[in-house]
């Protein structure tokens, strides 16, 4: 296996209306590393990740996971390596059940019904929400949504996983939960967020979105630090000042 | 329906109660829609003027509704949002048909009132055993029952996504219906601001299936959903379906009412 | 126009369940063989937008009233005719399930008039011409009137039919029609102006180019329509209620089945007691009145009886539910 798990190379998107999302971002992922992805609104984060499960093809560009390029001929093995926890987890959670929800990948990678609630079942633990297994998705809170759709992508048993904001909608409790939960994980993770402190505590490595390019790459605590370019690029530096 | 609001906090209470644990509720869900379907079926087949002899059929939705732990309330709601349209519609009978049909001492019933007696009969009936029947089962078992019995794979996988967006979708109507309503100062929403409000919706909808589309691929999602997880009909539901079709053929061929008046002082012909 | 249970007969809801449950297990083919399969999560989603859009009332400029949108035509304008149609049916379902509107048995019935009759009949014979033709809003307008005068058209058929209001056909029209016609129209100025705003704002949702109609599939639509207004007809000619009179002819071929006996007894004592054997009143027969006064009277007391019987047992039921089992 190759020592790079994740290969991006001048990645371009341009959505059906024109706007290009993504003007040629290059960067490698390594085994087990923990990077943040952090951008002012619209930067263009949400659409890179999407490229690394192939749920959205390149304009021009490459992805490649592990051995493999990203098209559609391999989607089925990407999406088996690469687990994506979206945004609004009610665009995740759609089963009657919380269980029957997180169960659904594994029935979808062919493991039979008993099988499969085991494996949900442990994800479900693994992410402090057995006890919601048998409750209907929406009538939980985002806290407990956000675990639920955790759990669905963790049963799955990816090598990377990438998370879009994990931390929006969250109390400061919820928030604190979620942080140590991620702080656990020895999985590769991508966390697209720009919630600084979050990126502070979680990735020792940031990549800086503006506008669709790649614009910063390096450790996490010296790039929000710093002043200057942090305004540049429309985002806050980290600690804030006094 | 009176407004969005309201509805989606019906569908709230409909969803707690489907998930209750009575013995009502523990049944296969393919037997209550297979004894709800008979009795809808049995309640349709009376002829236009029976009145009395449809009364023993009541004993279904309230034995449910009793066993099942639905408040009569709830119920008794639900059946009356619908009674008004049948009120009116049968108004015409006591006028249309005016020919004697039954005396009880000086009062002499005409046909029509017995055929508009009949028809809110029916109506009560069939809405209590509707509402009863959801109740007691919950929407994702509903489907899961249609799916088993033969519905189209493609219908019952689309209504399971539509109530789950119900809420969703719902709750972003009422708050732009409500964002709007803060600033108009009591003006109703007019049809020229309907293309626009009806069409954000909408594609607020539209990108949110995407979304959700997205999402299910990034989870192996081919097409289809996988076969739920499926109970069995064993003595408990044959028993349950066979003892109520039992007892609604027993309605449909003997008039129990009258049996039963005519033990009664002063009932005997 | 959702119309309930307490309309129709067994006969004219059965049928129309046939009717309609074809069509969906039809359409759900259909989109199988052509791949659109993936779309059954934007199906529930537009279901969802439906139910709730539906309930949105605007007012309707100079009439002081307010109408909303049914959906049925803008579906058919955005996924297709038969993904629409599946759409619909659910719409439909989850509302006769959980509000009473429109019931279960009259769920073939309600589609029929709701679903198929503008989706399959107004939609490709009026909407997707026009829109072809650079004129989607006269399209709308058009398609919608002539959707909600044909639904409209269907209800009193299917009630008239059904024999449970009395009412006459030509009453019905007379009632029906001209109350559907501007709902209609305001339907249509609905759609148009939702389907404007979206292919402004969202030029690639809209079905580029609908289909008009193909011949064959016109042929089965007018043959299906011809079809069901001569069964209709057919049943209203023969008894108010089809399925009673299917029985009655069906019971005497059982005969030879050694239930028979049973059954014969069965249908002594209702001749003998019921205060309208085979609900055939004929003309004001005084004699028969008196007749039957005693067991009409009978009858109502027996009622009365029977709701107080039920009543209890289903307040003994609940009791002993609500008390804690004894260990
Ligand atoms: N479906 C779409 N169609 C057109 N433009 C889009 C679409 N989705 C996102 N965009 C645009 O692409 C840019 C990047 O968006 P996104 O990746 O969502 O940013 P972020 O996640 O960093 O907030 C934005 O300018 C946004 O408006
Ligand atoms: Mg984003």
């Amino acid at each position: 296996m190759s020592h790079h798990l994740l290969d991006v190379r001048d990645l371009r998107h341009a959505y059906p209306d024109g706007t290009l999302a993504l003007d040629g971002p290059t960067f490698t992922l390594h085994h087990g590393e923990a990077v943040a992805l952090v951008g002012a609104n619209g930067a263009g984060k949400s659409t890179l990740l999407k490229h690394l499960n192939g749920s959205l093809r390149p304009t021009a560009g490459e992805v490649r996971v592990g051995e493999l390029p990203v098209h559609p001929g391999t989607l089925a093995q990407i999406r088996r390596t690469v687990g994506m926890v979206f945004q609004d987890p009610d665009d995740m959670l759609f089963m009657p059940t919380v269980l029957e929800d997180v169960a659904f990948g594994p029935r979808n990678q062919g493991f039979p019904v008993g099988e499969a609630d085991a494996r949900a079942l442990e994800a479900l633990q693994q992410v402090g929400a057995a006890h919601l297994a048998a409750k209907a998705p929406y009538h939980l809170s985002m806290g407990e949504k956000r675990r639920c759709a955790l759990a669905a992508v963790l049963a799955m048993a990816p090598d990377i996983l990438v998370l879009d904001e994990p931390s929006t909608g969250l109390d400061p409790r919820g928030r604190r939960l979620l942080v140590d939960l991620l702080r656990a994980f020895t999985h590769t993770r991508v966390l697209a967020t720009h919630d600084l402190d979050l990126a502070l505590r979680l990735c020792p490595r940031t990549l800086v979105l503006h506008r669709g390019r790649l614009v910063a790459d390096g450790p996490t605590r010296e790039i929000l630090a710093d002043r200057a370019r942090m305004e540049a690029w429309e985002l806050e530096a980290w600690p804030p000042e006094g | 329906m009176a407004s969005l609001a309201d509805a989606l906090l019906d569908l709230r209470e409909m969803d707690r109660l489907a998930r209750l644990d009575t013995p009502i509720h523990r049944l296969e869900p393919r037997a209550k829609v297979l004894a709800t379907a008979l009795f809808l079926a049995v309640l349709a087949s009376f002829g236009p003027r029976e009145v009395s002899s449809l009364l023993p059929l009541a004993l279904f939705p309230v034995a449910l509704a009793a066993l099942g732990g639905i408040p009569f309330a709830l119920v008794v709601r639900k059946v009356a949002l619908g009674l008004p349209f049948i009120l009116v519609l049968g108004a015409f009978l006591p006028w249309l048909e005016r020919m004697p049909a039954l005396q009880v001492g000086p009062l002499v019933l005409s046909a029509g009132w017995l055929a508009y007696g009949s028809l809110l009969a029916r109506g009560i009936l069939a809405m209590a055993t509707a509402t009863v029947l959801v109740a007691a089962t919950g929407f994702g078992e509903m489907c899961a029952a249609l799916d088993r019995l033969g519905a189209p794979r493609a219908f019952s996988q689309q209504l399971l996504f539509l109530h789950r967006y119900l809420f969703l979708v719902g709750e972003e109507a009422e708050r732009a219906r409500q964002a709007r309503a803060l600033r108009a100062a009591g003006r109703p929403l007019s049809a020229r601001e309907f293309g626009p409000f009806a069409g954000h919706l909408l594609i607020r909808s539209w990108e949110r299936a995407e979304r959700v589309h997205l999402a299910l691929c990034a989870r192996g999602f081919e097409g289809t959903l996988p076969k739920r997880v499926q109970g069995r009909f064993r003595r408990r539901e044959w028993t349950f379906l066979l003892g109520w079709a039992t007892f609604f053929i027993l309605c449909r061929w003997r008039p129990l009412p009258v049996l039963l008046g005519s033990l009664l002082p002063g009932g005997a012909p | 126009m959702h119309m309930g249970d307490a309309l129709i007969s067994a006969t004219v809801g059965g049928t129309f369940w046939a009717v309609s449950g074809a069509s969906l297990a039809g359409a759900s083919r259909r989109l199988r063989r052509e791949g659109d399969e993936s779309r059954v999560p934007l199906m529930g989603v537009l279901g969802a937008f439906v139910f709730a859009v539906q309930m949105v009332n605007f007012a309707i400029p100079g009439t002081g009233s307010s109408g909303h949108l049914v959906g049925a035509l803008m579906l058919a304008a955005l996924l297709g005719p038969p993904a629409a149609l599946l759409v619909m049916g659910s719409v439909l379902l989850v509302q006769a399930l959980f509000f009473a509107d429109g019931g279960l048995l009259a769920f073939g019935c309600n589609l029929f008039n709701m679903g198929i009759l503008p989706i399959f009949v107004a939609f490709p014979l009026l909407y997707a011409p026009l829109a072809r033709r650079g004129r989607p809003g006269l399209g709308a307008l058009l398609a919608a009137g002539v959707g909600m005068e044909l639904g409209a058209l269907a209800v009193s058929l299917e009630t008239v039919a059904s024999g449970l209001t009395g009412l006459s056909f030509r009453a019905f029209l007379l009632a029906l029609l001209p109350i559907h016609l501007p709902i209609g129209l305001v339907e249509g100025v609905a759609t148009a102006l939702v389907l404007r705003f979206v292919a402004r704002a969202r030029p690639g949702l809209l079905v580029p180019r609908p289909e008009p109609i193909g011949r064959r599939v016109l042929g089965t639509i007018l043959g299906a329509a011809v079809l069901v207004a001569g069964l209709l007809s057919w049943i209203a000619s023969r008894q108010p209620d089809g399925l009673a009179w299917a029985t009655a002819r069906v019971a005497p071929a059982l005969g030879a089945a050694p239930g028979a006996a049973l059954h014969r007894l069965a249908a002594g004592i209702q001749q003998r007691t019921a205060f309208l054997p085979d609900y055939a009143l004929p003309g004001p027969d005084v004699n028969l009145l008196r007749q039957r006064s005693g067991t009409s009277l009978a009858g109502l007391l027996g009622g009365a009886v029977t709701l107080l019987l039920v009543a209890t047992v289903g307040w003994l039921l609940a009791r002993r539910r609500a008390s804690p089992p004894e260990a």
